[in-house]
């Protein structure tokens, strides 16, 4: 077997064990419903989380989704609200503002080189500053068209809804797949995360593939507000207030590294859900006092990482800074 | 980092000869603008008065509020200057806080212990920000994780367990030696002021007077060669993370005693960026290296004053976070040789004739 598959596959296990685990002590975790819950519940998580992983495979970092979201939220809700928009002209509107700000950030990392960290964190203050502007209100929307996409949902036996939050979740996640694994866009991101230099001598297009990454980032992130939006039938400038944390959290619980070129976009959509199966377990268990959920996913996070590092080899325990080669190669500062 | 795509730029913009390539100018320009944007605004900027026995006026603020960023780009610049990054000081700023807090509570409550004597209390604040920042720099160090994932472990779980320590609650206290971290005066001046200019002098001391400033900024540019030359460079990143943990427990202890509570979810909330913003506005780069303990201070002082600004501004407060944001890119874009090199080329006579002709 592949050592280059083993983070993937820790990710898988310990999401298996946690499930059975759950499954072992509540039997509802067995049901559509449960599972339906979750991929509703975290769509707005996931959706940009695969955004983010393309953003860290390249060897970025995205810091702006959760203000994205946001402000895609509070948009739509005043054009539709306030300006008698019709939604679908008013999403096509925010995606296409999400994804020319996103090609900004990526023209500020690319050509101007401000670190990837600092140039997304001042999208996210741009971005989260952009929706307080338009409003501080929680706006809600009652346009008939939300009516009409919450009825898009399949029932299965049990009860459990599979509405459209999920199916665009399960979508995105789908073509994330094919985007990073089928297509030169996904090759070229790989390379670059891999080895940027070398990606360039091999004829990568580094200007066009980064502004294209963070492009992809949020727009996916605008589609993550818009689902958000649909479901929550609001507006609201502080929604999803350290939704990025949560996103790197699963992105890096998912297998893929920090130093970007080692990961897999199915991996990203595992770790989102292991804080949900804690959430939900906590939840349904009722004793365990909220702070828990931070505590033990951050436990979480320590061992999937110590594992990864065990599994790929890549661990120099006691023996420091005899590093095996990231990858990257070393410049001059 | 990339190699630079245009090899004219790399001679005119990195040489040193050329007054606009010394990163201190920009940033003490973008102070100085900053500052003279505000007395614009506010004609009555620089009026100081004795309330009190207290300093008043927008200057004194400016420092007084800088106080918990100034402290954590301290230890965040030596981090940062690893070629590390520590996204975890909000949440050590709420743990110690949070630790300071429920131990003065029981000294007020009549525990007669010597270990909840306010001295002992403030000891064992500070030993909890140690303690995480030995987490912080065993995990970067010695079990070779990414400074950014190894950061953002305490980042999630930090603030669950000061919430924790608390039983979820945001306690108020009434002690006066704790309170006066946070808004004591000494000789009409703030405390917190001479805090940090204490703690910054200290640390400039312990870094430029010995090799430690040295060996950091060894360790920053090549982790495995400073090895290879005899640093133990392990020991050097857990000094760094252990520094930067210290300083976030001062700060936390800081911010508590200025409202007089340890709340564990907004104490130090977005800290860590705004340190990091410091550090990186002060011409730290993120790829590790050359360091300015200064420069950082110059930096957090920029993000305060601007937000100063704002405040007495006229300026509509939900409009903060978009000036801050705009403005932080502009320095950024200033400071990028690469941006000066593009705007330069439009006014170099050569290029614009080349547009006037392509243009007819």
């Amino acid at each position: 077997m592949k050592s280059r598959f083993f983070p993937l596959i820790v990710s898988f296990v310990v999401f298996a064990l946690l499930y059975a685990f759950a499954y072992s002590r509540f039997s509802s975790f067995g049901s559509m419903r449960v599972v339906c819950n979750l991929l509703r519940n975290y769509a707005y998580l996931g959706i940009p989380a695969i955004g983010v992983t393309f953003v860290i495979l390249s060897g970025g970092i995205d810091l702006s989704p959760g203000a994205v979201i946001a402000f895609t939220g509070v948009f739509c809700a005043l054009m539709i609200e306030r300006h008698d928009m019709h939604p679908l002209v008013a999403f096509t509107i925010i995606l296409t503002i999400g994804t020319l700000f996103g090609a900004m950030i990526g023209v500020f990392v690319y050509y101007f080189k401000i670190p990837s960290f600092i140039a997304t964190l001042s999208g996210m203050f741009l971005a989260r500053g952009g929706a307080y502007v338009l409003t501080t209100d929680s706006i809600s929307i009652r346009h008939p068209f939300y009516a009409d996409v919450s009825k898009i949902v399949y029932v299965f036996p049990d009860g459990g809804r599979f509405t459209f939050a999920a199916g665009a979740f399960v979508a995105v996640v789908i073509l994330g797949v094919f985007l990073a694994h089928y297509t030169r866009f996904g090759r070229n991101v790989y390379a670059m995360g891999g080895n940027e230099t070398g990606a360039m001598l091999l004829g990568v297009p580094l200007g066009r593939t980064t502004i294209s990454i963070y492009a992809l980032s949020s727009f996916l992130a605008t589609f993550a507000g818009i689902v958000l939006s649909l479901s929550k039938r609001s507006g609201d400038s502080t929604i999803a207030n350290g939704a990025e944390l949560d996103i790197i959290t699963g992105v890096v619980i998912g297998g893929t590294l920090l130093t970007g070129g080692v990961g897999y976009v199915i991996g990203t959509f595992i770790g989102i859900l292991v804080p949900g199966v804690i959430h939900t377990y906590l939840t349904l268990d009722g004793s365990l006092t909220p702070w828990w959920i931070k505590i033990i996913v951050g436990l979480l996070l320590f061992i999937f990482i110590v594992l990864q590092k065990l599994l790929s080899r890549q661990y120099t325990f006691f023996k420091p800074l005899r590093l095996p080669i990231r990858g990257k190669a070393k410049a001059e500062v | 980092m990339r190699e630079s795509f245009i090899p004219r730029l790399r001679q005119k913009f990195t040489s040193n000869a050329n007054w606009y390539n010394n990163r201190a100018v920009w940033t003490v320009l973008a102070l100085i603008t900053i500052i003279a944007v505000n007395r614009i605004i506010s004609p009555n900027f620089f009026q100081i008065k004795m309330v009190n026995d207290r300093l008043i006026g927008s200057p004194i603020n400016i420092l007084d509020g800088a106080a918990p960023i100034l402290l954590l780009s301290i230890g965040m610049t030596l981090v940062i200057a690893t070629e590390g990054v520590d996204l975890s000081v909000g949440a050590v700023m709420a743990i110690s806080a949070a630790v300071g807090v429920v131990m003065i509570n029981k000294h007020e409550a009549g525990a007669t212990e010597f270990y909840y004597q306010p001295a002992f209390v403030i000891l064992a604040a500070l030993a909890a920000g140690a303690l995480c920042g030995l987490w912080n720099g065993i995990l970067v160090a010695f079990l070779d994780i990414q400074p950014i994932v190894a950061t953002l472990i305490l980042m999630t779980s930090g603030r669950g367990i000061a919430q924790m320590i608390t039983d979820g609650q945001s306690p108020t206290f009434t002690n006066d030696t704790l309170a006066f971290i946070g808004r004591g005066v000494i000789f009409g001046l703030p405390f917190t002021i001479y805090l940090y200019v204490g703690m910054l002098i200290l640390t400039i001391i312990l870094v430029r007077r010995t090799a430690i400033g040295l060996l950091v900024e060894s360790v920053g540019i090549n982790d495995r060669a400073s090895f290879y030359a005899g640093i133990n460079a392990a020991l050097v990143k857990v000094l760094v993370y252990v520094v930067s943990g210290v300083c976030a427990a001062i700060a936390g202890l800081v911010m508590a005693g200025e409202v007089k509570s340890a709340d564990p979810h907004k104490n130090g909330e977005w800290a860590e960026l705004d340190a990091i913003l410091a550090v990186v506005i002060g011409g730290t780069a993120l790829s590790g290296g050359r360091f300015s303990l200064v420069l950082s201070a110059v930096g957090a002082l920029i993000i305060q004053s601007l937000l100063t600004g704002l405040y007495v501004s006229d300026l509509h407060p939900t409009a903060n976070l978009v000036v801050k944001a705009l403005v932080v890119l502009l320095v950024l874009l200033i400071q990028s040789t690469e941006f000066r090199y593009y705007v330069s080329r439009l006014f170099r006579t050569k290029t614009l004739a080349r547009l006037i002709r392509s243009k007819a």
